[in-house]
C-alpha cells in the first residue's frame, strides 16, 4: 500500500464530521433508490439483464458500432475526432479555440474529462473553462476532484461552501443553501451567455443515431449544448449503445440507481448541430472519442465488464469500503467499487497495487449495479493481476518463499499438524508480536501493529476438538 | 491518422477485422401498456405535480388561455412558435412576444422574460415528462433560459412512457438536432443532499394538458 493510499483512508476515518457527511449523503442515495424501485418497477431484473445483454454485444462488436456511430454523426453535421489521451484532447481544443478567437469555455459535468484533467490543460494555455454543475463549480474553485460520481460535493456542508464562496467570489458569508445556489446560477449565467464554446461529456452515444444522450438535473447540460456557438462532446468510445430504442432501458435503470428518479429533469438526446430551419442550438458539433487506456482493458473478456458502466454511482453508495474511506482515499478519478476496478486497468495495476484488495468483497456492489457488472470477480482477478506484476518487479523474494514454505506445509498435512502441537505447547501463550523487544521499531512491523496483534495458538487445535466431539 | 489506430487496436483486441459482420443485437425491449387517455391525463398531471410542478387539466383550449393570461398578468412571456399555443389563443395575450425567428433577438428576450411557453411534441404519462423537438416552431432556449416555463399540451400527445417514445421516433435524429425530455422543474441538491429548485433552468413549471383541440378563431372575447 502506498503511503498516500494509506495516508488518505486514515484521514478519513479520522474526520468525525466527513464520516457523517458520507454516511448521510450516501444514505439517502440508497433510500431514494430503493423507494424509486419498491413496487415501481416490476421488471427491473429484465432490464438489467437485458441492458448487460445489450452492453456485452456492443463491447463485442465496437469497432462497428464505432464506425456506424461515425458516419452518423457526419451524416448530421458533426465532425469526430478521435484522441488516444488527454494530451491530444487539449491540442484539438486549443486549436479550435485559437482558430475561433474563443476565450470562454463553459463545461458541464464529466467524468471523462476529470480523467483528463481538462481543465487545467486548457488554463495552462490561459484558455478559461468554467464548471457549470453547481457540485463541479464549488469544487473548481476549491481545486478539488469529485469526491462522488454522481454528487461530486458530497463531502462538502453548507459551512465550507459558505467560507468558500466568501473567500473566491468576495460576497458576504451566507449559509443558506438557496442563497448559494442562487448565487451561483446568477455567475454563470453570465457565463453561459458569453462562452463560444460548451463542452459536455455523454452518458450514452448512439451508434444508429449519431446521437449523444446527456442526463441531468440543473439545465447546465442544456444551456452548455444550447447557448454557445460551438458544442464539443468528450466521450470514452465505450459510451456507445446500438439503437435509439435501447435508451428505453437503459434510462429507466440510470436515474433510479443513480439519484432515483424516474427519470432525471433533463435528457437530451442531441444529433449534430442545428439543423437550418431551427431557431436556436449550436452552428458546429465535434465528438470527441477517446481511448486514454480502453482499448487495453478490451482483449480481457472477463475484465472488459467494466466498460459496461453507465456510471449512476450506485455502487459506491452501497459499498462498506467506500462509506467509511470516502472518495479522495481512491488513487484516481473514479471511486468506489467501480473505481477499484477502473483504476488498475486504465491506469495499470501499479498504479496503487493496493486498491483491489480494499474491499471486503461483499457484493452488495454486484447487487446493485443496473448492467449486472461483476465487480468482486474482476477485483479477485486484479488481485491476481498485481502479485503478477509483482512477481515480474522480482521485488518480493522473501514473499515467494514464504508462499513456497506455506504451501508445502499446507501440502504436507503431517507436517502442518507437527507445527500447530509445537506452537500450542512451547509458543507464547497471549498476543506476542508487540512484546518482541525492537519490532515495533520496524515502520511495517510498526503499522500491522497499530491495528492488530497476533494471538497465541489455541491449547486445542481444531481437529482435536472434533475428534473428541465424535468419539 | 489516431482513428485508424485506434480502430486498429480495438479490433486486435476483440480479434475481429475491418468491416467484418456482426451477429444481430439482442432485440431492443419496447413494451406499451394500454392506458386510456383520460388515465394518461390523470397520471401525467399527478407526476408533474409531484415533483412540484403547477398542472391544469383544462377542458377547453379558452380555460388554458384564461389559467396562463392570470398567471402572466403584468409580466413578460415569450412564446414559441407553436401553432398550438396560436389555436389556444395564448400567442397573442398581452405581454407575450411571439413569432420570432431571429436566434439573437429570441435569446435577449428568453434571458430577460419573466416565463417562456411552449407547447410540447408529446407528453410521457408515466414520469409527467415533457418531449420538446427543437424545431421552427419550438426553440431551445424557449423552456429553458426564462425562470419559470409554462407548457400547454393537447391531451392527444400524451403517450403512456419511454417505450411508446421510442417506438413512434425510433430515430429522434432524422427529425431534429435536439430531443429534450423535460421532467419537472430544475433542480440540484449538491450541496448536503438537499433539494433545491431553480439552479440553472426554470425553477417553477405548469403543465396544462388541454382535452378540447377544436380551434377557436380570433382574440379571447371581452
Amino acid at each position: 500500500m502506498s503511503v498516500v493510499f494509506d495516508e488518505k483512508i486514515q484521514q478519513t476515518l479520522g474526520n468525525a464530521k466527513l464520516q457523517l457527511a458520507i454516511y448521510t449523503s450516501t444514505g439517502r442515495l440508497m433510500d431514494h433508490r430503493k423507494k424509486s424501485l419498491t413496487g415501481q418497477l416490476p421488471d427491473f431484473e429484465e432490464l438489467r439483464t437485458h441492458a448487460n445483454a445489450v452492453k456485452k454485444h456492443t463491447i463485442e462488436n465496437l469497432d462497428y458500432y464505432l464506425e456506424q456511430l461515425e458516419a452518423n454523426v457526419k451524416a448530421h453535421g458533426g465532425q469526430v475526432v478521435w484522441c488516444r489521451d488527454g494530451q491530444q484532447v487539449a491540442d484539438f481544443v486549443l486549436a479550435l479555440a485559437k482558430e475561433k478567437g474563443s476565450k470562454l469555455i463553459v463545461k458541464s459535468k464529466s467524468m471523462t474529462t476529470e480523467e483528463i484533467d481538462f481543465n487545467e490543460r486548457l488554463e495552462h494555455h490561459h484558455l478559461e473553462s468554467v464548471e457549470t454543475d453547481l457540485g463541479e463549480y464549488i469544487l473548481q474553485l476549491k481545486h478539488e476532484r469529485p469526491y462522488h460520481i454522481v454528487a461530486p460535493a458530497l463531502h462538502l456542508t453548507r459551512y465550507d461552501v459558505a467560507n468558500l464562496f466568501e473567500k473566491e467570489l468576495g460576497v458576504p458569508n451566507d449559509t443558506v443553501i438557496e442563497n448559494q445556489t442562487l448565487l451561483a446560477r446568477k455567475v454563470l449565467r453570465d457565463k453561459f451567455l458569453q462562452a463560444d464554446i460548451g463542452v459536455s461529456g455523454a452518458n450514452f452515444l448512439v451508434a444508429d443515431s449519431g446521437s449523444i444522450v446527456l442526463v441531468e438535473n440543473e439545465g447546465n447540460a442544456r444551456l452548455t449544448t444550447s447557448a454557445p456557438k460551438i458544442h464539443i462532446a468528450v466521450a470514452g468510445v465505450e459510451k456507445v449503445i446500438p439503437r435509439a430504442q435501447d435508451l428505453a432501458t437503459f434510462l429507466k435503470l440510470l436515474g433510479r440507481s443513480a439519484t432515483g428518479q424516474p427519470l432525471t429533469v433533463y435528457t437530451s438526446f442531441l444529433s449534430g448541430p442545428k439543423r437550418a430551419e431551427e431557431v436556436d442550438g449550436p452552428d458546429e458539433f465535434y465528438l470527441v472519442l477517446l481511448d486514454n487506456g480502453r482499448t487495453k482493458v478490451l482483449a480481457d473478456r472477463e475484465k472488459r465488464q467494466v466498460l459496461y458502466c453507465i456510471r449512476c454511482g450506485a455502487c459506491l453508495n452501497h459499498c462498506p469500503v467506500y462509506r467509511k474511506i470516502g472518495g479522495h482515499s481512491f488513487p484516481w478519478v473514479y471511486s468506489g467499487p467501480i473505481g477499484a476496478i477502473i483504476t488498475p486497468q486504465f491506469m495499470t495495476v501499479r498504479h496503487e497495487p493496493a486498491l483491489p484488495f480494499a474491499s471486503s468483497l461483499c457484493g452488495a456492489c454486484a447487487e446493485v449495479c443496473p448492467v449486472k457488472i461483476d465487480i468482486p470477480k474482476i477485483l479477485l482477478d486484479l488481485r491476481e493481476d498485481v502479485v503478477k506484476a509483482r512477481t515480474e518487479d522480482a521485488s518480493n523474494q522473501l514473499e515467494r518463499l514464504a508462499f513456497r514454505m506455506f504451501a508445502f506445509m499446507m501440502s504436507h498435512p503431517w507436517l502442518y499438524r507437527l507445527a500447530g502441537k509445537l506452537g500450542a505447547r512451547f509458543g507464547p501463550k497471549k498476543a506476542w508480536v508487540s512484546h518482541v523487544p525492537g519490532a515495533g521499531m520496524l515502520p511495517p512491523v510498526k503499522l500491522w501493529l497499530s491495528q492488530r496483534d497476533l494471538p497465541s495458538l489455541a491449547k486445542k487445535s481444531f481437529r482435536d476438538l472434533w475428534k473428541e466431539r465424535k468419539g | 491518422m489516431q482513428r485508424d489506430l485506434i480502430l486498429r487496436d480495438v479490433r486486435k483486441a476483440l480479434g475481429r477485422d475491418a468491416g467484418q459482420a456482426v451477429p444481430p443485437p439482442p432485440p431492443a425491449r419496447i413494451v406499451i401498456p394500454d392506458v386510456p387517455v383520460s388515465q394518461r391525463i390523470d397520471s401525467m398531471l399527478d407526476r408533474v405535480a409531484a415533483l412540484a410542478g403547477k398542472t391544469l387539466r383544462a377542458k377547453s383550449m379558452a380555460e388554458a388561455r384564461e389559467y396562463v393570461a392570470a398567471l402572466i398578468e403584468g409580466k413578460t412571456a415569450v412564446a414559441s412558435n407553436a401553432p398550438f399555443l396560436r389555436d389556444c389563443g395564448i400567442a397573442e395575450l398581452p405581454g407575450v412576444s411571439s413569432g420570432i425567428t431571429d436566434r439573437e433577438e429570441l435569446r435577449r428576450l428568453c434571458a430577460t422574460c419573466n416565463y417562456g411557453i411552449t407547447s410540447a411534441d408529446y407528453g410521457l404519462s408515466d414520469t409527467g415528462s415533457l418531449v420538446m423537438l427543437s424545431s421552427r416552431e419550438e426553440a431551445r432556449l424557449v423552456s429553458l433560459l426564462p425562470p419559470a416555463h409554462i407548457a400547454v399540451v393537447p391531451a392527444s400527445k400524451l403517450l403512456t412512457g419511454l417505450d411508446e417514445l421510442f417506438s413512434i421516433l425510433p430515430r429522434p435524429a432524422e427529425q431534429t438536432s435536439s430531443m429534450v425530455l423535460i421532467t419537472g422543474p430544475s433542480r440540484t441538491a449538491d450541496i448536503e443532499q438537499i433539494l433545491v429548485r431553480g439552479v440553472h433552468g426554470p425553477g417553477e413549471i405548469h403543465v396544462v394538458v388541454v382535452e378540447e383541440e377544436t380551434a377557436i378563431a380570433g382574440p379571447p372575447e371581452p
